[in-house]
């Protein structure tokens, strides 16, 4: 399962400067492990204790995967990830 | 800045929250683009997320990054919060705290970078023409 996973501006420097990058995996948490795979460090900064990092939004196609099973979520062949980081603060 | 103002007037007492974006590298804002408190909330403030997956594509599509990220404080300084600190991801981006405790206006920028704050000038110009090609390179 052959996805384009793209990577927001802060998490650059995972992957050598490149804005989008292909992975495989029919889950998101396994999408995320082969990413690690491929620019380690990356998994530290959007997974914390088994679940997806607070400061994190990443959506399969259209849609936010919290609201669809987080890192269970599923992903087809040819899906769009992204990933961008939450704008919030207090 | 007017408008940035306007908007943390307009939500206040909720917080108020949007870019202004432009053309990446060029550190010019352009396009104010407000966008709507999911958390509507005097003391928290975020992006809905299917609003911010359309923005950052909107801006990819134009070439263009968040070179202003905005919110404001309803009854502390403009200053950033732990909470902003943690949550700042955009090293690039001049973040902007506007504060609507008072009547006068505190309008104030800031680096965050590494949970590192850094306070620079805010220099009023007149507004940036937005159709690329005015400026050639």
């Amino acid at each position: 399962m052959a996805v384009t996973v793209s990577i927001p501006t802060i998490l650059r420097t995972h992957t050598g400067g490149e804005k989008s990058v292909k992975a495989s995996g029919s889950t998101v948490a396994e999408v995320i492990d082969d990413l690690e795979a491929n620019h380690g460090g990356i998994k530290g900064r959007l997974v914390k204790e088994g679940a997806l990092h607070r400061f994190v939004n990443v959506y399969v196609n259209d849609e936010d995967v919290r609201f669809s099973g987080g890192l269970e979520a599923s992903v087809a062949d040819g899906d769009n990830v992204t990933i961008l980081p939450a704008v919030a603060g207090g | 800045m007017d408008a940035i103002v306007a908007h943390a007037r307009r939500d206040h007492p909720d917080e108020a929250c949007g870019v202004v974006a432009g053309p990446e590298g060029s550190d010019r804002p352009e396009r104010f683009i407000p966008m709507l408190n999911a958390a509507r909330s005097p003391t928290f403030y975020e992006f809905d997320s299917g609003d911010l997956l359309r923005l950052y594509r909107e801006m990819d599509g134009n070439d263009e990054v968040p070179v202003v990220i905005y919110h404001s404080h309803t009854a502390t300084e403009a200053f950033p919060s732990r909470t902003d600190v943690s949550y700042a991801s955009e090293p690039e981006a001049h973040y902007v705290l506007v504060s609507t405790r008072a009547e006068t206006d505190e309008f104030r920028s800031y680096r965050i970078v590494d949970g590192e704050i850094t306070e620079e000038q805010v220099e009023i110009v007149p507004e940036y023409q937005s159709s690329a090609g005015v400026f050639p390179e």
